[in-house]
């Protein structure tokens, strides 16, 4: 398994989150996935002693929880930064310059794409289309949608997020 | 329909494109301009109209004058509007973009439009189960219970020519009809709202702003096949969809549209929401099932289809959002109705979602069998400033490049197919000179290597070598015989792979190749990209002649590459230069030359 030291920090506030969202969906078959969705959005990633605990309450082997959370882009095995850009790079996006968009990023932010930056502020991530094709490029800050970017008006909202 | 007659109304579109274009903004504004002059005015909220390129849009209805759009709308210009407008009674002439009672340039957006899906998309709060009501809402799943046999509904389907929405065509009623011969005492009716290919967002819209017709559509399927179960699988990208999805479900749960024993018949039905979570296969329909049941979502082969054995192993039938939202109007104005529109072989409409290079570019509803070049130069408006047209992406990552030299062809099954290209479901992407062929294949080949779910060793491993090939010709190190490489992968992987997403995945690559062979060609033999796309291929320098030394491009240069003195001619280092086009784009003297 791909735990890193850092991805196995179970603690018992964490353990607590899975048996309360497994208790809910007892007896509830196919319920693994929206298990690991809201553990993941409650606890910020999913742990390697995080999932070995779903896949007890769950009553699923260990493996077939790894095999799922590693299968399914929204799940992260590594803590995420603060907050996370999503550069779109659907068609639309690409042909609109989503790429010089991701390079402005990594660039201001000092990371590689995917990569969070060492004060644990930034992710800097490449999505598949996020379905804003019209205002193409487009680039998502938690929830926030900004259109039209270019890669100097990227630039200038992730340097807002920082402060 | 949305209550008019004494009260003016001020509508707001907010779908997840308003609102990233700053919709919300907007609404607030005009709650706190109308709280604050205390005027007697209806504020509403709607979803995605379709005119994504105007957003924030705004419409104005005053009492006996007819509805009034306006355009680009952000909160520093509501004052006026108010002021003007709902006040004084006088549209803000500039800022309109459509008016129900005389012509605007945007009304050619329309003109060509029949907007049968979209029949409530942009009038209704997406939100309010009353105003979907209002709009003849729930009367055809009333008729199919109360008036029909589930026989009957599957016939009006048949004759109505229904055709899959989701890309392969497949005629609606006769999978109903399979589904409901099915041996079994428990189905289900599923809806595929897992929209994943790029440049697609016609089924996020239809959600956000119609949630209610893709629910009654559903249950009457139900009806159809006996299914007393539904479920609604949705990418988890699109949270305001899961949202008014949830709203919509409750409203009519608490109405009786959902439940036991619905209108007064002993037709019981009840829904379900699964978010995705991010697997482009899952889009296939066997994918999804193991999705739905909580696994890896891998397709297996078929058959067994799922009509036969389906989620949880009993008989299953999965449409797509958009099929869906067709049923109650089929099933509302009859079979012949819809017949009427399309062609012999493909019936009805379909929605497109426009994007890239085009002037208008947002969601339209247009008759099956309409001219190519209809839909992108009238419709669309064509590709913006001085550019040239040079092909429309069909499809996404399972379609094709349409070049110009097919713009002639009408918009149906048959003749998108004899191109190369497909119908897809519903994106249409428009590149220009700009767009470079090779970088497009690339982009689509690195969209479903990645998304490849690793079952078949031909589209595991073949889609990484094309892109390989591909990655090597955007940076100048394609090779003799790598074209003829790319086609005998390509030839393999479509006949290797068990689903849709290995047996389409060459599409991107085979129709460049076809109709843009040129384009790869320079980039192998002459190490020159045509569009001047391919950063690697490409040299910027700054020509002395045209250089004013006013320093705005070592300013922008986040990599310190050029330097000059104030006034003085400037240069870039060519190893620092990482052509991210920031110098060329800030440069008002056109100084700065790619080559």
């Amino acid at each position: 398994m791909g735990a890193t030291h850092h991805a196995r920090e179970a603690t018992d506030e964490n353990l607590a989150v899975v048996d309360e969202i497994a208790a809910e969906y007892a007896g509830r078959p196919g319920s693994l996935i929206p298990i690991l969705q809201r553990v993941q959005a409650r606890v910020g990633y999913l742990p390697a002693d995080v999932m070995e605990r779903i896949a007890e309450r769950a009553g699923v082997p260990a493996s077939q929880v790894f095999g799922v959370a590693s299968f399914y882009s929204q799940f992260r095995l590594k803590p995420a930064g603060k907050h996370v850009a999503r550069v779109c790079h659907g068609t639309a996006c690409h042909v609109q310059g989503a790429p010089a968009l991701t390079d402005a990023l990594c660039a201001e932010l000092g990371v590689e794409d995917g990569e969070t930056t060492p004060d644990g502020e930034f992710t800097v991530e490449s999505v598949a289309c996020v379905g804003c094709c019209s205002l193409a490029p487009v680039m998502m800050i938690e929830d926030d949608t900004f259109g039209r970017l270019t890669p100097d008006e990227a630039r200038r909202i992730v340097r807002k997020y920082g402060k | 329909m949305a209550e008019t007659g004494t009260l003016a109304q001020v509508t707001v579109g907010l779908s997840s494109c308003g609102i990233a274009a700053g919709a919300a903004d907007v609404m607030s504004a005009f709650e706190s301009e109308i709280a604050a002059r205390n005027l007697d005015v209806r504020l509403r909220r709607t979803g995605c109209v379709g005119m994504c390129y105007s957003e924030p849009i705004v419409d104005v209805d005053l009492p006996g004058e007819g509805r009034q759009t306006y355009g680009g709308i952000t909160a520093e210009q509501v004052g006026r509007i108010v002021e003007e407008h709902l006040v004084g009674g006088t549209p803000v002439e500039e800022w309109l973009v459509r008016a129900e009672d005389r012509e605007l340039p945007d009304e050619a957006y329309y003109s060509r439009q029949v907007r049968l899906v979209l029949r409530n998309a942009g009038t209704i709060d997406p939100e309010s189960i009353d105003e979907y009501i209002e709009a003849g809402g729930y009367a055809a799943l009333e008729k199919a219970l109360t008036s029909m046999t589930p026989n009957d509904v599957i016939a009006v389907m048949k004759e109505s020519g229904l055709r899959g929405r989701g890309g392969a065509g497949f005629p609606t009623g006769v999978k109903w009809d399979l589904a409901k011969k099915s041996p079994g005492e428990k189905k289900y009716v599923i809806v595929n709202a897992d929209e994943g290919d790029p440049g697609a967002f016609m089924d996020r819209s239809i959600l956000e702003g119609d949630p209610h017709s893709v629910l009654e559509g559903l249950a009457i399927a139900g009806f159809a096949i006996g299914a007393d179960e539904g479920y609604f699988y949705v990418r988890a990208e699109y949270p305001l969809a899961v949202k008014r999805l949830e709203i919509a479900i409750a409203d009519a749960r608490e109405r009786g549209f959902i439940g036991d024993g619905l209108f007064g018949t002993d037709f019981s039905f009840d829904v379900h929401v699964k978010e995705g979570a991010g697997a482009f296969v899952c889009g296939e329909e066997t994918a999804l099932m193991a999705s739905i049941e909580g696994r890896r979502g891998m397709p297996r082969i078929r058959p067994p289809y799922p009509a036969v054995e389906g989620l949880w192993r009993k008989p299953s039938n999965i449409n797509n959002v958009e099929t869906y939202a067709n049923v109650p109007w089929i099933i509302a104005n009859g079979p012949e109705a819809y017949a009427a529109y399309g062609t012999e072989t493909s019936k009805g409409t379909k929605v497109f979602a426009l994007a890239g290079k085009i002037a208008r570019g947002g969601l339209v509803e247009v008759p099956m069998g309409i001219g190519l070049r209809e839909v992108i130069d009238e419709v669309g408006g064509g590709v913006p400033g001085d550019h040239e047209f040079k092909a429309v992406q069909l499809g996404g990552p399972s379609g094709g490049c349409i070049p110009r030299e097919h713009f002639d062809i009408a918009v149906d099954y048959e003749s998108l197919v004899k191109t190369g290209a497909i119908m897809g479901s519903g994106g249409m992407v428009v590149m220009d000179d700009t767009t470079c062929m090779v970088d497009i294949a690339r982009f689509f080949l690195n969209f479903t290597q990645d998304e490849s779910c690793g079952k078949c060793t031909f589209c595991r491993v073949g889609t990484k070598r094309m892109l390989e090939v591909l990655e090597r010709i955007c940076e100048g190190e394609g090779r003799e015989g790598d074209i003829e490489l790319l086609e005998e992968l390509g030839d393999k992987i479509v006949s290797s792979s068990l689903c849709g997403l290995g047996q389409s995945a060459p599409n991107p690559v085979l129709t460049t190749l076809r109709y843009f062979r040129d384009e790869y060609e320079a980039h192998i033999n002459e190490k020159r990209c045509p569009a001047h796309a391919c950063k690697p291929l490409l040299t910027y320098t700054i020509d002395p002649e045209a250089c004013t030394g006013c320093t705005l491009c070592d300013k922008v240069c986040p990599v310190g590459a050029v330097s000059g003195e104030r006034k003085g001619i400037h240069t870039i280092d060519q190893e620092l230069c990482t052509k991210c086009d920031a110098c060329r784009a800030a440069c008002k003297f056109d100084a700065v030359i790619v080559e």
